[in-house]
């Protein structure tokens, strides 16, 4: 079980704590595990919580993770949670110039948990909230029986991503004076000729009456929800007709999702911002003469690009350099963009010496869209190799399509928008008056898996009770998938 | 030492194998386990349930980094944007599913599931034989263990390090802490005494794809079989009207025709245990797979009375895989079943194309059968 450190490991994380210190970083009290190889597996397995509620999942992790590290196909070296203290990991077998590089590296990300904003909102005792979910779900499982609990987990899983991504922290309600300007309708009553016949015509009884009709008219036509809800599982909540203990289980599974969101919204960022920092840190600082090719080794291997694979710790940590390399010479502002003389672009330096400041800056209020939007340059592409690729059908392949620069940069924040989910709103709550619920896929241009949708559609419905369907395109139709608990069906709708 | 996961991970096993919560089942993904690379290398069985959720078909491309041409193949299976985000915490776990492995290894995977039932201690010689394993490198150790590429390295290491090598004289003079040295474990393998007997059916009626099916799974039975008990004995019947005993390469490349009388089989299989494989201190396994379709219902009641009163008796388990077939009429299984059904040591099994032959194989040899 988790050992706490070692004397000499000790003294190693004063000593890298000092130096993130004095380089300016802002982090939360930082408490280092020491763990075997199984045991960190296991941990990670469990999403960097020792203490989760029980299901299947973690074991099919945890079987993924000890049989590659047994085959020595990949290695955890370190595992951090964004927490207060913040914990990480250690792996007993690393190295001593590993367990420095790790440390420096965790510092980075703590600094970047304690201060990036996207993360201003998560629960930052999540050890202890974990350790409630799990003795929630227990108590559940007690009661009801560990099939009946495990198959709704399974169920809840199935819907985890439809949540609102980018705004974990928002709670959208309607805004109650435009709710209520919506509901005022105008009873006209029947045309009249002349002014002097209205009275006649129309009653005031009349009229009163022809209101209440209309106002009714109008309550029952009303769309629920009123406007598209993007945190489906939020909507599920509040209108589904759910036992106490499914309502608790799937609030569980919605907060663990937003608490996560972060993580997956700053995946560029947050490996990038901690391999500045340990580059920085034991470059600067914490190596010593004989630890060096050891260093190098590792530093080269985690930033290593795979041929066609985007790696997130070497685009983060070149981004950050150039944007602090950029903001010392002043390459940027109008006079940069406007310059097209290359020599003069050349040897540009303003000598403002800002750059470290900038990039304090940067890792405050940006999340990866932001960030590669604000910062990606054509230079910085072509220095990166960055490309798109695509799947040739005619020959059975990925290959590469293009290099150009905007659409390589567009392709880039596509795949970062929604972290490459679907964008699913909730559109009506009460189709046809039917009471069956109905959802929308914005189609960017990537139809949804039918296979998956399908299955997807039937764990909706076992929630919704009703029957459930959702709008989207296949083939360039727009098409409406519906289950009603025992059939699905696909037909074409028009929009 | 018991993890607290081990409960979790029992229980991902039990899914995968269908022993509980059959709804999931579908989810199962398996690796691609009989896929040969190169010349024996294949891809790790790390089977994953994939939960259902609304998300974007395959193929839909994105961005990589990398040199090359636009139009340039990049490798396969790429990973999809997005993937895996919103899971774990941060760590650098890059979850590699597949890898290249040898029979050898494969077989030891494989040995975690599978194993041969109710073996048992039998024989004089219940010796245990241990032999050295080496296990990793250390910093200590003896002369004789000394590991020189490693120890070179370090050395080399160094030199550069303190800046006292010198490539124009490439000379490197390893020191104390260069030394590295292998470490090893003791393993024990208990000997047992067992021996498999294959019996195939080669009549006409089993088409080529009959038998490369029946050649796959008992290659495979065979290859993990020997690889998981020293000292196995195999022997190969083939069988159309007469059966005959072969040998392995035989066995496997043989082709025959003509009519179909399993009994010679199993008179074949039942003289070579009382001959040679004395039921007392041997551990039998028959495994006999055919298409199904004998001559004659009389010859089908000869064979099961071999089966009760002589094999049965001896074997730990009798096994029969039948190969679906369009001319058979697949009878046998059903006879099997019908007599013999209930017999704790008889394991039957139907395959039905080359897919079916891994979950053949865990009917044969899956734990707890």
């Amino acid at each position: 079980m988790p050992k706490s450190l070692t004397p000499r490991l000790m003294d190693l994380k004063n000593e890298i704590e000092g130096y993130a210190r004095t380089f300016g970083l802002d982090f939360f009290e930082q408490v280092f595990e020491v763990l075997t190889t199984e045991e960190l597996n296991m941990v990670a397995a469990y999403g960097g919580f020792p203490t989760r509620y029980p299901h299947w999942r973690w074991g099919m992790e945890y079987e993924q993770l000890s049989k590659s590290s047994e085959y020595g196909l990949s290695k955890i070296y370190e595992l951090v949670i964004n927490n207060d203290p913040c914990f990480a990991y250690l792996l007993e077998a690393n190295a001593e110039v590993d367990q420095k590089l790790v440390m420096a590296h965790v510092y980075g990300h703590n600094d970047f948990f304690k201060n990036n904003f996207t993360f201003k909102f998560t629960n930052r005792k999540m050890v202890d909230e974990m350790a409630n979910h799990a003795t929630r779900i227990r108590r559940w499982i007690d009661k009801l029986g560990v099939e009946k609990i495990e198959e709704f987990i399974d169920v809840a899983l199935s819907l985890e991503n439809l949540i609102d991504q980018h705004a974990p922290h928002i709670k959208r309600n309607p805004d109650p004076r435009v709710a209520e300007q919506q509901q005022n309708v105008r009873a006209e009553g029947f045309k009249v000729a002349k002014d002097y016949m209205r009275p006649y015509v129309n009653p005031v009884e009349f009229i009163e009456k022809e209101r209440k009709k209309l106002e009714e008219e109008k309550k029952q036509s009303k769309k629920f929800p009123e406007r598209p809800q993007r945190d489906v599982l939020a909507f599920l909540l509040d209108e589904a007709p759910m036992e106490d203990w499914e309502r608790e289980i799937l609030s569980i599974v919605r907060e663990e999702a937003y608490y996560f969101a972060p993580q997956a919204q700053t995946k560029i960022m947050n490996e990038g911002w901690a391999s500045y920092w340990h580059s920085t840190i034991m470059t600067t600082r914490a190596l010593r003469d004989h630890e060096i090719l050891d260093y190098a080794d590792h530093h080269a291997g985690t930033m290593a690009m795979q041929q066609g694979k985007l790696n997130p710790y070497k685009v983060g940590i070149e981004l950050f350099r150039d944007i602090e390399d950029r903001w010392n010479k002043g390459r940027f502002g109008k006079d940069w963009d406007e310059c097209d003389d290359l020599r003069v672009r050349r040897s540009w330096d303003k000598k403002l010496g800002g750059g470290r400041e900038k990039i304090f800056e940067v890792r405050k209020h940006y999340n990866d869209v932001t960030f590669i939007d604000a910062f990606l340059t054509p230079e910085f592409a072509i220095e990166q190799k960055l490309f798109t690729f695509n799947f040739n059908d005619k020959k059975n392949t990925w290959e590469i399509a293009t290099r150009e620069f905007k659409k390589v940069k567009n392709k880039l924040l596509q795949s970062l928008t929604n972290f490459g989910q679907p964008v699913i709103d909730v559109v009506d709550a009460n189709f046809e008056n039917k009471g069956e619920l109905v959802l929308s896929h914005k189609h960017d241009g990537v139809d949804l898996d039918p296979g998956y949708a399908k299955e997807t559609l039937k764990n909706l419905q076992a929630i919704w009770r009703r029957p459930v369907g959702i709008i989207t395109k296949a083939e360039g139709k727009s098409i409406m998938m519906r289950h009603d608990g025992t059939t699905f069906t696909e037909k074409k709708v028009e929009l | 030492m018991g993890l607290r996961i081990d409960q979790d991970h029992t229980r991902f096993k039990a899914i995968v194998r269908g022993k509980i919560k059959q709804n999931l089942r579908k989810y199962v993904q398996q690796g691609e386990m009989l896929g040969k690379k190169g010349k024996e290398f294949i891809s790790i069985p790390v089977p994953f349930i994939d939960v259902p959720r609304f998300k974007h078909g395959s193929r839909q491309g994105g961005v990589g980094q990398g040199d090359g041409d636009p139009g340039d193949q990049i490798g396969q299976g790429q990973p999809q944007p997005g993937d895996g985000s919103g899971k774990a915490g941060e760590g650098e776990g890059q979850h590699v599913l597949e890898v290249d492995i040898s029979l050898d290894e494969l077989a030891q995977i494989l040995s975690e599931e599978l194993q041969l039932p109710n073996i048992e201690n039998k024989g004089n010689d219940k010796i245990v034989t241990s032999r050295i394993k080496y296990t990793g490198i250390n910093t200590i150790g003896p002369q004789s263990l000394r590991h020189f590429k490693r120890t070179f390295k370090e050395a080399l290491k160094r030199q550069i390090a303190t800046g006292t090598y010198d490539p124009s004289n490439p000379v490197i003079i390893p020191r104390k802490q260069d030394q590295r040295y292998r470490t090893y474990r003791l393993e024990s393998l208990p000997q047992t005494n067992a021996v498999i007997i294959y019996m195939m059916d080669v009549s006409g009626s089993m088409g080529d794809e009959q038998k490369e099916i029946v050649r796959i799974e008992s290659f495979w039975l065979d290859t993990w079989l020997r690889n998981q008990y020293k000292g196995l004995e195999t022997r190969f019947i083939i069988h159309d009207a007469v059966a005959r005993e072969v040998d392995r390469d035989t066995f496997f490349h043989t082709r025959e025709s003509g009519g179909t009388m399993i009994s010679s089989a199993y008179k074949l299989c039942r003289d070579i245990i009382k001959a040679e494989y004395p039921a007392a201190s041997w551990n039998i396994y028959p495994f006999h797979f055919s298409d199904g379709d004998n001559w004659s219902a009389d010859d089908t009641r000869t064979c099961i009375e071999l089966l009760k009163t002589d094999i049965l008796t001896d074997v730990n388990q009798f096994a029969y895989g039948q190969v679906e077939s369009p001319y058979g009429s697949g009878q046998f299984i059903k006879d099997l079943r019908e007599h013999l059904g209930d017999h704790a040591k008889v394991a039957l099994s139907e395959v039905t194309d080359k897919d079916a032959i891994y979950g053949s194989i865990k009917d044969f040899l899956g734990k707890g059968r």
